[in-house]
């Protein structure tokens, strides 16, 4: 790159894809990714027009609050998604840690600590065995995260007897449950939302990491990834192994929030696809931002408490979550078909004509 | 994965649909070893029958999720299909033989419907078909939840007679599982749609500029995946007497068909496999049903057994399927060596 363009080129070639910030804003707006936010702010607009109270800061920031499992839930989803695979074994992961945490700790304060390693030692050895299943044995990762969502939900229905039991003590409670008191406009920050903050910083950050862009690469084109050096198998591995992470965080956050049960947690693989899906994230991976699919998870939560204002049966939840993803799906399909034909062409007539190399370069950069 | 590759080895000359039935076999030899020491016989006509029935319901739906996968897309509506489709057989009936032939063109059409409908969202939306079926599954997921709160409808003595009979130890409801396998059959390897269906699943770029009209062939395959759908609803109707919103997710026959059909050696990401292989694969998961039930192994511990023995039967075929593809460049060359690569690509599109 360096051989063929001189830093005065490499200016001109930066000028032309420099386009004003308002600009560029508007345009990442149109894109999938972007478009869930609109979608988000649209909803919260809605909902607040429905019913002016949700709009205080106090019920507001609840709100995000109830949203994080599943929105932390779509964070580690979308690691795996965007890397071409898939993770059904979340909802049993949730629930295999949220009964763990119920039969382990009990009144025990001073087990907190402890069984807490030891669900992120099992959420991380899960995830392990998915990764290197999927990638080492090249058993499909729907197939392989399928049997293992059997087998952990058996194991662990297995070991309750199918009901509910043991409640887990009041400090661990308290991680989904409590919050800091006393903080001015607010009055309470949630602990879930600190911690949702935190996982989505963290995840934002390892996104921009080496780590992050090989596992779009991987996901995007996993040949041309390993070609290029970059070890597919163990980057896929760490991405299950996020996967199962963030369900146990959901799981930990989940047990204050819902308590102890074999239910909790049912399901959530599959609204957690959704979630990563409505934020624009394609299957088949290698393409999507980690804030979307947050964006996502909120977005379909505030479309479900749109619902229960206006005053829609809950049972009609499953029919429009159903063809909201359909039409959001449909509607990013075409927004990147368009995407990929239209945007190289006008840049190149702006190029002149003597550096044929440098618009090579220069379009197969604007391409991706 | 270069070891394996002398092709003298009598592993490597077996097809997927061999080791499935070679599986199928194990699980029989083990099966009648381990029902014996419960004592009593895996061979008696009952315990045959039951093992038979186990597999229509679940034959049914996999033959169309294995038209389904072929071309590439999957069917996570099929357990919703099932419950409406046995909510309107027995609804339409109302315990009146008169209206049985009016019940099940009803139910059927309404199947087919939906199947279209998942067909056009995915050949015309471009919509992935793990997407469409999903949605297309909470919608009517939601239909139901609202309008049924229990069983709803009747189904007469005549129709319940085909769930309850059979010839000898073969029930009639398995007979017309295997009729449908057979129509199934001649449809991929006799038909213009058929071939359609391995070439679009096995490259839809390359079948299209091979002047394959993609809609047809992806529609056709959804549209029998429904159909088949709610023939296993119709089957349930039948046994059960009514009609039942929860019938079909409460059987996890979403992911258990499709479990089946990759057991059944069918690759996930579309154009390669057989029904014969998903009949095994069904075989298989009913013979395995059928074992643990004898032994009376904890029903949490059943879906242990079956997840473990998904995913390592299909580690077995995956390995496999790397080391079966013919030689593109001579022997030894060093493009064999990214075939394992090519192949990563191919399933990840899954």
């Amino acid at each position: 790159m360096s051989r063929t363009l001189t830093p005065s080129d490499r200016s001109a070639v930066l000028q032309q894809n420099r386009a004003g910030r308002g600009e560029r804003f508007l345009r990442a707006l149109r894109t999938p990714g972007g478009a869930v936010f609109v979608l988000l702010v649209a909803l919260l607009a809605a909902i607040i027009a429905v019913n002016p109270s949700f709009g205080e800061p106090n019920s507001f920031i609840r709100f995000i609050g109830r949203t994080a499992p599943i929105a932390i839930a779509a964070i580690g989803q979308y690691f795996v998604i965007v890397s071409g695979e898939f993770d059904l074994s979340m909802g049993s992961v949730v629930t295999m840690q949220v009964i763990t945490a119920g039969n382990l700790i009990g009144d025990d304060d001073a087990k907190v600590i402890p069984v807490l390693l030891l669900m992120f030692v099992l959420g991380a050895f899960i995830g392990l065995v998915n990764g290197l299943v999927t990638t080492l044995l090249r058993v499909p990762s729907f197939i392989v995260t399928l049997g293992m969502m059997l087998a952990l939900l058996g194991l662990v229905l297995f070991w309750t007897g199918g009901a509910a039991q043991g409640n887990p003590a009041d400090s661990f409670r308290q991680i989904g449950r409590g919050g800091i008191e006393g903080v001015p406009v607010l009055e309470v920050i949630p602990y879930p939302v600190i911690i949702l903050a935190a996982v989505a910083a963290l995840a934002f950050w390892l996104m921009r990491r080496p780590y992050g862009r090989t596992l779009i690469a991987a996901g995007d084109n996993p040949t041309a990834a390993a070609l290029t050096g970059a070890p597919v198998w163990w980057i896929k591995t760490r991405a299950f192994m996020l996967s199962s992470l963030a369900a146990t965080v959901s799981g930990i956050l989940l047990v204050g929030y819902a308590g102890v049960h074999p239910s909790v947690g049912r399901g959530y693989e599959f609204t957690a696809i959704t979630a990563v899906v409505l934020g624009g994230v394609v299957l088949g991976g290698g393409r999507g931002w980690v804030l979307s699919a947050a964006a996502g998870a909120f977005a379909l939560e505030s479309l479900f408490t749109l619902l229960n204002f206006v005053g829609v049966q809950s049972t009609w939840r499953d029919s429009v979550q159903g063809a909201i993803i359909i039409v959001a799906v449909a509607a990013a399909a075409k927004t990147w078909q368009r995407k990929r034909k239209g945007t190289a062409a006008p840049a190149q007539e702006v190029q002149p004509p003597n550096k044929a190399e440098q618009s090579e370069h220069h379009n197969g950069t604007t391409a991706r | 994965m270069n070891k394996t590759r002398g092709d003298g080895s009598i592993f490597s000359r077996l097809s997927s649909t061999h080791i499935v039935y070679l599986v199928a076999l194990l699980t029989l030899a083990v099966g009648s070893v381990l029902v014996a020491t419960a004592g009593r016989s895996f061979f008696s006509p009952g315990n045959i029958s039951s093992i038979l029935t186990g597999t229509s319901v679940l034959g049914f739906i996999a033959i169309g999720q294995t038209l389904v996968i072929l071309i590439g897309s999957l069917d996570l509506s099929v357990p919703y299909v099932t419950s409406l489709a046995s909510l309107i057989a027995a609804g339409v009936m109302a315990n009146n033989s008169a209206n049985v032939l009016a019940g099940v063109l009803l139910a059927l059409g309404v199947s087919a419907l939906i199947g279209l409908f998942n067909g056009l969202i995915v050949s015309g939306l471009k919509v992935h078909g793990f997407i469409a079926t999903l949605g297309m599954g909470l919608i009517i997921s939601g239909y139901l939840a609202t309008n049924f709160k229990g069983s709803f409808g009747q189904t007469p003595f005549s129709f319940r007679l085909v769930g309850a009979t059979g010839l000898g130890p073969v029930p009639i409801s398995t007979l017309i599982m295997l009729a449908c396998a057979g129509l199934a059959m001649l449809l991929l390897h006799r038909t213009r749609v058929g071939h359609q269906i391995y070439a679009v699943g096995g490259n839809p770029n390359v079948a299209r500029m091979s002047g394959i009209r993609i809609q047809t062939p992806v529609i056709t395959a959804h549209v029998i995946c429904s159909v088949m759908a709610g023939m296993a609803g119709l089957l349930l109707a039948s046994r059960l007497g009514v009609g039942s919103p929860t019938v079909g997710s409460q059987g996890g026959y979403d992911l258990l068909s499709i479990a089946a059909v990759v057991l059944g050696g069918t690759l996930l990401a579309g154009g390669k496999g057989s029904i014969t292989g998903t009949l095994g694969g069904v075989l298989i998961f009913a013979m395995m049903d059928n074992i643990m039930s004898v032994m009376q192994v904890n029903p949490f511990l059943k879906d242990v057994v079956r997840g473990i023995v998904i995913v390592v039967a299909v580690a077995v075929y995956a390995r496999r399927r790397i080391v079966n593809r013919p030689l593109r460049f001579g022997h030894d060359g060093h493009s064999r060596q990214e075939m394992p690569g090519t192949e990563e690509a191919r399933e990840v599109r899954a």
